[in-house]
């Protein structure tokens, strides 16, 4: 039996974040209102999407100062405690294409994978420029026009209408097309996380000592570039792309991996 | 050297490739966009800035629409139910931008709540508070234009000679916003016509009349004003206006001339040359 300690806390978080959030809308409640584009914790703290905040000002219109603080304190926490950590513990979208995922490898259709050459996973950090210079160029924020993450957690609180179809798409898109198309090659929010998460101090710790090269690790990662050190050198996950999912940390039987605060002293 | 220039042509045609995969991608992207952004005619919130800066400055949160939601007042004092909200958050098959608040009369109109719950709430200024204040700082929700009703003469009963006033009884600022023009009918030689008449400096464009209207497709409907509002242009100038009259100082109608091309010509050449205005 494999452990899910850290895949269960994850589906506890996120479920319970758009549960919060639905009841704001259908019930009243205060604890965190709006969306994440720009929400109200507890009905005084705001918290901004610092991708979508970007996307407004390239429009070239100076958002309300709780947009911005909102924004500030977003990319703070990300900056210095979470990592990328919004795409797996708070992205819904995350559920979507993790269901994909899995079914890829119950169905075993990576064994057929396609090298798609044309598709690297820094295209994201073109589409994230792309977005804010289609945003200053069209006068909206282009990216939250067709972000699916927005559209499904509105969708969740507010009803679905025909935006579940851009839903369904990326699920197919991840489970027969590219593997971690969506959020490992395509995002720019999950860009934007990964530039802001790359300075963050909770890591996840590679024990070479303890790893026997089993690799179930790397066939879970949905970054799996970021565990290059896997079965060589005992150093901490350092890239931005990691998603700090822990699934990697679940997966793992001989206990060589594990959560840790990141040492900026040098071995 | 040979292999050296084989790198330099791989690498002009890798870059070439992303820029023009780019510019692409950004094409098709604005395109969508440009196209999301062309929505029908939309009502918004109150206190909406002009429909091109709100389509800027919505970060789509959809806290106007929980407030207007999640209010007492929102309580159906009929049924004692929550009644729907009247702003909805735009999804896909809307046929406006995803995301973005507005409100159909017809369905529900905006009832005019005295704190306007749905404006301080949002964090991003697309809903301006300050053109809602009034004189003492108080919000007022009477100085929303969200749009401004318009009356389809041949489709409104009262105008057929109908008696109906349900849109002049359902308006808020009965006998400011809507009044009734009272006229003779010749074809009875008694009753009286009622016809309702808008105002549109003191028009919301809440809705309320044209949810009110018992005409099978209302013939009473809020516009956004930008649609429902023409334009004289500056150089018509009321003459009886003193006020007006101030715009042209004391020019005298025969000290103005005017040269235009057709000005050139005499006037009677319009016969005879086939000069067209």
């Amino acid at each position: 039996m494999k452990n899910l300690k850290y895949l269960l806390l994850r589906r506890v978080t996120q479920i319970g974040l758009l549960v919060l959030y639905f009841g704001a809308n259908a019930y009243g409640w205060t604890i965190l209102k709006g969306t994440f584009g720009s929400s109200l914790l507890f009905g005084v703290i705001p918290l901004a999407d610092p991708y979508t905040t970007l996307q407004v000002l390239a429009t070239g219109f100076v958002l309300g100062a709780d947009v911005l603080l909102g924004a500030l304190i977003i990319t703070l926490f990300y900056m210095i405690v979470g990592g990328r950590a919004f795409c797996s513990w708070v992205c819904p979208i995350n559920m979507v294409t993790d269901l994909a995922n899995w079914l890829r490898r119950k169905l075993n259709l990576d064994k057929e994978e396609v090298n798609y050459r044309f598709l690297k996973r820094r295209a994201r950090y073109w589409i994230m420029v792309l977005g804010l210079i289609v945003s200053a160029i069209v006068g909206i924020a282009a990216f939250e026009a067709l972000s699916p993450i927005t559209i499904m957690q509105r969708g969740i609180i507010f009803g679905f209408g025909a935006g579940i179809s851009v839903v369904i798409a990326i699920f197919l898109f991840d489970l027969f097309g590219v593997k971690n198309g969506w959020c490992g090659h395509l995002c720019p929010l999950g860009a934007t996380y990964s530039l802001i998460g790359k300075t963050s101090l909770i890591r996840v710790k590679h024990d070479h000592e303890a790893c026997t090269a089993c690799m179930e690790c790397k066939v879970v990662c949905p970054e799996n570039q970021v565990l290059h050190m896997i079965n060589k050198e005992s150093i901490s996950v350092t890239d931005g792309e990691c998603t700090n999912c822990g699934r990697c940390i679940d997966v793992c039987n001989d206990d060589a991996l594990g959560f840790g605060i990141r040492s900026f002293t040098k071995k | 050297m040979a292999n050296s220039d084989n790198n330099r042509r791989k690498f002009m045609a890798t870059t070439l490739q992303s820029v023009g995969l780019t510019a692409l991608g950004g094409l098709l992207w604005s395109g969508y966009c440009d196209e999301a952004k062309a929505s029908p005619l939309v009502l918004r919130p109150p206190g909406a800035l002009a429909e091109k800066d709100f389509l800027d400055a919505c970060i789509k949160c959809g806290m106007c629409a929980e407030a207007c939601y999640n209010r007492d007042s929102n309580i159906d004092k009929e049924t004692g139910k929550q009644r729907p909200g009247t702003l909805q958050m735009a999804k896909g098959g809307d046929h406006r931008l995803v995301g973005t608040p507005f409100f159909t009369p017809r369905d529900v109109p905006c009832y005019m709540c005295d704190d306007i719950p749905c404006v301080p709430v949002c964090p991003s200024g697309a809903l301006d508070m300050p053109s809602l204040l009034d004189k003492k700082g108080e919000l007022d929700i009477n100085k929303a234009q969200m749009g401004l009703a318009i009356v389809h003469k041949e489709s409104c009963i009262a105008f057929w000679g109908l008696q109906c006033d349900a849109c002049y009884r359902a308006c808020p600022l009965l006998d400011e916003a809507i009044s009734l023009e009272y006229m003779k009918n010749e074809r009875t030689g008694k009753h009286a016509f009622l016809l309702p008449v808008v105002h549109s400096d003191v028009c919301t464009g809440c809705g309320l009349c044209e949810k009110a209207c018992v005409t099978e497709k209302p013939a009473i409907f809020v516009l956004p004003r930008e649609h429902s509002t023409g334009k004289a242009g500056a150089h018509y100038v009321k003459g009886w206006d003193k006020k007006d009259q101030e715009r042209v100082g004391n020019r005298k109608a025969e000290e103005i001339e005017t040269h235009t091309k057709r000005s050139e010509k005499a006037p009677v050449d319009y016969l005879n040359k086939e000069i067209e205005y």
